[in-house]
């Protein structure tokens, strides 16, 4: 047989039928709901009549409009309240597994994927959100649909799909002191642009990507998305299967035996042809800054904000001006100069317990800026859990972040953690457009410990600079 | 689906690259639990800008049902309220160089005719919209065509099955139920590998 890629190998695997001219149909193996993007859903199965097929490969949680606050109090937000008891009311319904807000596996559909064991190499993951390219760190095909897709998996627990091409992202060599796997995707959305992957799905390989943790590979694939790429995947290795082993929904003994073999399977073999394929050296990414409204607007934090006129093409020079004109940022201001009202440490990008570690380590015995508010919201009960095991609210709370509860927050303030006009945040998360974090509002992403310097600081710092003194990745 | 049928509109221009689904539909508008009614909210952080000088809130734009625009259309999040918000407004067709995936994708599931035509082709129908008041063109989905009442005209590519499904006005849904037996084959030889 020809050498094929790892999402050929997933991809023929999963093909259920197939002629020419047309899209394969294609088996989803595990389907998760969240409360925005399935209402219309479930009221669709509904008035057909359909059942969801299989309840067993399907999983709710409520994470993108819940309040982080107290939780035995009401939820004031009346159309947050309406969502979330649909969701209950569905989930009962059609006999689908959801994970409540006072259930202690609750949180972010992507952090709790991967932690209960639901996402496995090899499988074919979706969701009502284009971040579940972040499965795609397991060695499974994961990618974000649509409410109508979403209608579509419930009833058949299949896809039509035409067929993605495929990009290999080649890293090699180890990341600096102070670059996280953050700055690793931010800098090569920079270098590819917000849509250079459109159409494809992404393999990530080379040694850096082998070296990350598993909830670093998270935070890459996470992000692919930002590049136009429904999916972004990290083959499975060791680290996968020792990431894997024990967790809720998989399988112990001899059975776990049998998977993890067949896990290690899914990889590109040698001399599989992919149909772009660029390389980077680890060595050349630096901590990463958003200056403009999308990802690919970004810049290293020792640098300054770009000048429009440098741009060649006249269309990016136009929304470069209407970005900095958002953003009210001057050309050529230095990136450390600009001064923040706000920091979000949160989002299914930088939420898990790796990420909370090393922004406390950054924060521990320093005190947050007067001029800044900052928050810590842990991407899911277990996580928040196992931090307040660790000692961390302790740290974070000591230097005056606020600690919430597990949900999406401020990545897209659907909830009531939003941005004042005009006020300007450092945030973990993973989206600087126009309002994302409240109308008005001014996003710049960067990594958990380049969010924590900056809220000590009360401007963007090198946390380069701060390493000595417990940062790194 | 309503099969999708031939028209001609009034063309608004919206000059922009990566036109994301935050700003088509923001986020207050995504508590909604049904698909319609989404029109109001419709790029609605642009529409209020103080100096009402969006596209949409211009006289002569109210009332078109083609947006044209630049590369990346549709780039973000998932949401198809974008698509429901834009078909809810009136719209029935986008032009630009590109779209992101999942956009293109919800708006084939909802008859919006995602039309994606050369950067000097588009460049054209910018030029042509300041040039004439209420500018107009036709869509024809069989033959791949826009066309403008002036002579210019473009041919589209579009992804067959896709085009077919839009003329029919197929159910995906039914359409996937009719091929039940390889479904069931296929689960019968891939269990579930939970532990329950």
């Amino acid at each position: 047989m020809a050498a094929q890629t790892l999402f050929e190998k997933i991809w023929d695997s999963h093909v259920v039928f197939e002629a020419a001219g047309q899209p394969a149909l294609l088996y989803v193996d595990l389907h998760l709901v969240h409360e925005v993007t399935s209402p219309q859903a479930f009221e669709g199965l509904l008035k057909a009549r359909r059942r969801v097929r299989c309840p067993e490969r399907t999983f709710a949680t409520m994470d993108h409009n819940v309040p982080t606050t107290d939780r035995s109090l009401p939820i004031t937000d009346q159309d947050s309240k309406l969502q979330i008891e649909m969701m209950r009311k569905n989930c009962a319904h059609f006999g689908v597994r959801l994970y409540d807000l006072g259930s202690r596996e609750q949180g972010i559909v992507h952090v709790i994927g991967p932690e209960l064991g639901l996402s496995q190499p090899g499988m074919t993951i979706v969701c009502g959100d284009s971040h579940t390219a972040t499965h795609g760190a397991m060695g499974a095909l994961a990618f974000g649909i649509g409410t109508s897709e979403v209608e579509h998996v419930l009833a058949t627990q299949c896809l039509w799909q035409a067929k993605p091409k495929s990009m290999e992202i080649r890293v090699e060599g180890q990341l600096g002191l102070g670059v996280s796997a953050k700055d690793l995707i931010l800098g090569i959305i920079g270098r590819i642009t917000t849509d250079g992957g459109t159409g494809y799905v992404i393999e990530y390989r080379g040694s850096t990507f082998q070296q990350l943790s598993m909830e670093e590979r998270m935070t890459v694939c996470n992000m692919t998305i930002e590049g136009g790429a429904r999916a972004g995947m990290v083959a499975a290795d060791q680290k996968t299967v020792d990431y894997l082993r024990g967790r809720q929904f998989v399988p112990t003994g001899s059975q776990f035996d049998a998977l993890a073999e067949r896990w290690l399977t899914f990889h590109s073999d040698p001399h599989a042809r992919f149909d772009r394929k660029l390389t980077f050296d680890a060595s050349t990414f630096s901590p990463q800054v958003t200056w403009g409204t999308n990802p690919g607007m970004v810049t290293d934090v020792s640098s300054k904000v770009p000048d429009p006129a440098n741009f060649n093409d006249p269309t990016q020079r136009r929304a470069a001006e209407l970005a900095l004109n958002y953003m009210a940022l001057r050309p050529g201001t230095p990136i450390e100069d600009i001064k923040l009202d706000r920091v979000f440490i949160g989002s299914c990008t930088n939420s898990r317990v790796s990420d909370l570690k090393a922004a406390a380590n950054i924060v521990r015995g320093r005190k947050v800026a007067p001029s800044v508010r900052a928050m810590v919201v842990p991407g899911s009960q277990l996580v928040k859990n196992e931090a307040e095991a660790l000692g961390l609210d302790k740290i974070f709370t000591d230097a005056g972040f606020e600690w919430r509860e597990a949900g999406c927050s401020m990545c897209l303030g659907m909830n009531p953690d939003i941005l004042k006009p005009g006020e300007r945040c450092a945030s973990t998360s993973n989206r600087n457009f126009e309002g994302r974090q409240g109308a008005g509002g001014r996003t710049h992403l960067v990594s958990p410990i380049m969010a924590a310097a900056a809220a000590v600081a009360g401007h963007f710092v090198d946390v380069r600079e701060w390493s000595n003194q417990g940062g790194g990745r | 689906m309503e099969r999708f049928k031939n028209f001609t509109g009034l063309v608004a221009p919206l000059d922009r690259p990566n036109v994301d689904t935050d700003q088509i539909i923001p986020k207050q508008f995504l508590k909604a639990v049904v698909r319609s009614g989404l029109g109001g909210g419709l790029f609605y952080d642009w529409r209020k800008q103080p100096d009402r000088q969006f596209v949409l809130e211009q006289p002569r734009f109210r009332n078109s049902t083609i947006l044209v625009a630049r590369a990346n259309f549709g780039c973000g999040s998932s949401r198809e309220h974008a698509v429901w918000a834009l078909a809810d407004y009136g719209f029935r067709a986008v032009i630009a160089p590109s779209f992101a995936d999942i956009f293109s994708n919800n708006s084939l599931k909802n008859g919006l005719l995602p039309v994606i035509l050369k950067s000097d082709e588009i460049d054209t129908i910018f030029a042509a919209i300041k040039e004439h008041d209420a500018y107009q063109l036709t869509i024809d989905l069989a033959r791949q065509s826009v066309a403008d009442e002036y002579g210019w005209e473009a041919h589209f590519e579009i992804e067959p099955f896709a085009k077919k499904c839009l003329l029919e006005g197929l159910d995906d849904v039914a359409l996937t139920l009719a091929h039940e037996q390889e479904i069931a084959a296929y689960e019968k030889a891939h269990p579930v590998s939970y532990r329950f």
